[in-house]
């Protein structure tokens, strides 16, 4: 695989860019690999490739039933930050920023990482204590983290309305610079690019559909292209977590529901950081193709339908209009669903399981995207050690037995 | 959107109902008996099917009046409404239904 630089770009120039190599090798599933890792997006791929980088596992391979990316991966809005308010989660999510912050030359793929901030909006007494709370307990976790003021707030952007007479007026909010922005398909496919000179398969077109077990331990999977047999297997499913763990008649505590999303006709540059109300419920940033990015809540149903219900919508474009009434203009582009894995805790699940050989990587639920890196890092660990890293221990299955949640349902900021 | 009967009121829209999550968990009879698994099951595990799932709704800016639905969870079709109380159709009911065809009782969103 020939390395990205400015000398391959302008080689390539002379042929018109019609001659560049394919980024992954395509090959056909083998027999037998020492980890399956089930689900190729973002996550999944990760995995695969802190699994061959940091622990020397190359025998593995990434089984996607679509296409790379094609889950909640291609489908987000991809903000990152790391303000969260617990302690494990602080150091999880912080730990996955800080591999952003280098992945574009770690994959020698550019990410188009973006450090814009994200802005944590606040309208009302009990928002802006809780705000002031969460600046201070981030930086005692050395998460960098600041408080602004109504007129800081319009200083660092410009557009959003602070009018005290609308329904509910901002007096303030919370500001991580280091947060922001990355191209969604990029991370995919250079996670994706990165596993595959390593030595990882990935192997597109290829659902999973059965678990075979031996003496209560997994020893392969059944796939729409034949039985593979397998080490270990790593199930990264997101939405269909509960689908592909229940194949080893293994339960977990999630629930799938739609997260909408929808872009706006792209427009010059006029937002030039990512906004986020948790009390008005709406979240936007403008993407480099001009567009506005925008999302919300999650559909109330169970389903997996990749579509919501229109009210939904509605909801997060009268919140938009009140932070932002200069967009009353635009007209909307496009609108989709991904199907998200929500947990009752609002934390993700990354644990081995009862299953010998079986591990789960799952419940990232409506912000995982920002996790991605990180949560590959420790879940190759866990993989390849059998034991999850420290910065995973918190985040076990067990804990809705044990009872130590982690509840980041209030506790962090909105949850994308 | 969700076109939803009320058993009571007829047909809705979703926007007037909310969610009540999987039908026909009950209370544990004797809950300081419970194991600390037993526990985590009652209070975080529902089922979670890509298929037919039996739920519920309140009609909550309606007659306030809760009701179980069972709706395809792919389709979004809803196959049956059916009072609180009343008994589930047993599984294999359940599983002819599927596919679910076209019915008067429910809309594609
Ligand atoms: C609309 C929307 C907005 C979001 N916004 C944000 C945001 O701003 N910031 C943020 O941090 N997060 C956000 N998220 C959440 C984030 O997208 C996810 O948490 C994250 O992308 C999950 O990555 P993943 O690799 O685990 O899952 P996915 O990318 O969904 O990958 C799972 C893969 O598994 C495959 N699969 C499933 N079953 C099988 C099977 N049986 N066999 C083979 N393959 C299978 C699927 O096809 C899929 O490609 C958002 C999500 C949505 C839907
Ligand atoms: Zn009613």
């Amino acid at each position: 695989m020939s390395n990205y630089s400015i000398v391959s770009l302008i080689r390539n120039a002379f042929s018109h860019h019609e001659h560049w190599g394919r980024a992954w090798r395509d090959p056909a599933p083998k027999p037998a690999y020492d980890v399956v890792i089930i689900g190729g997006g973002g996550h999944g791929l990760a995995t695969a490739y802190y699994l061959a980088k940091e622990h020397g596992i190359t025998n593995v391979a990434v089984l996607e039933k679509g296409w790379l990316g094609g889950g909640n991966t291609g489908r987000n809005t991809t903000i990152l930050r790391s303000n969260y308010l617990w302690d494990e989660s602080a150091a999880l999510y912080e730990k996955s920023l800080q591999l952003y912050e280098g992945l574009s030359q770690d994959l020698n793929y550019n990410t188009m990482v973006s450090q814009r901030g994200v802005l944590n909006l606040a309208h009302n007494l009990h928002d802006v204590r809780e705000s002031v709370r969460r600046v201070n307990a981030l930086r005692l976790n050395g998460i960098d983290s600041e408080w602004l003021t109504r007129e800081q707030v319009k200083e660092f952007c410009p557009a959003i309305n602070i009018a005290p007479d609308v329904r509910y007026p901002i007096m303030g909010g919370t500001l991580q610079r280091r947060g922001g922005t990355a191209r969604h398909d990029a991370v995919a496919w250079g996670f994706a690019r990165a596993a595959s000179a390593r030595g990882v398969d990935i192997i597109q077109n290829c659902e999973v559909t059965g678990l075979r077990r031996v003496g209560g331990k997994v020893v392969g999977v059944e796939t729409s292209r034949g039985y593979i047999q397998a080490g270990k297997v790593g199930v990264v499913a997101a939405g269909h977590s509960s689908v592909v763990a229940g194949m080893a008649d293994l339960r977990l505590p999630l629930e799938s529901h739609p997260l909408q999303a929808l872009v706006s006709e792209p427009i010059k540059p006029v937002l030039d950081c990512v906004v986020m109300s948790n009390a008005v419920h709406v979240y936007v940033s403008q993407s480099d193709k001009g567009e506005l990015v925008i999302g919300a809540g999650i559909d109330s149903y169970n389903s997996y339908a990749q579509r919501g219900s229109f009210h939904v919508i509605e909801h997060q474009i009268g919140p938009l209009l009140e932070l932002f009434p200069i967009f009353s203009r635009l007209r909307l582009l496009r609108h989709w669903a991904g199907i998200v894995d929500t947990c009752p805790d609002a934390s993700p699940i990354i644990s081995k399981t009862p299953v010998e050989n079986l591990f789960i990587n799952c419940g990232w639920g409506t912000g995982g995207f920002k996790a991605t890196p990180g949560s590959g890092w420790v879940f190759a660990h866990t993989i390849a050690r059998n034991e999850p890293h420290v910065l995973n221990a918190p985040f076990s299955l067990d804990r809705f037995t044990s009872g130590y949640l982690i509840d980041e349902h209030g506790a962090a900021a909105v949850a994308h | 959107m969700l076109l939803i009967h009320c058993p009571w009121c007829g047909p809705r829209d979703e926007i007037e109902f909310a969610y009540g999550g999987e039908a026909h968990r009950v209370r544990p009879a004797d809950p300081s008996a419970l194991s600390d698994a037993e526990w985590a099951d009652f209070l975080f595990l529902r089922a979670n099917p890509k298929g037919v799932h039996r739920e519920r709704w309140v009609h909550a800016h309606g007659c306030r009046r809760w009701f179980n639905v069972e709706r395809h969870t792919v389709t979004h079709e809803i196959l049956r409404v059916y009072p609180p109380g009343a008994a589930a159709e047993p599984d294999a009911a359940v599983a002819e239904a599927q596919p679910p065809q076209a019915s008067q009782q429910g809309v594609r969103s």
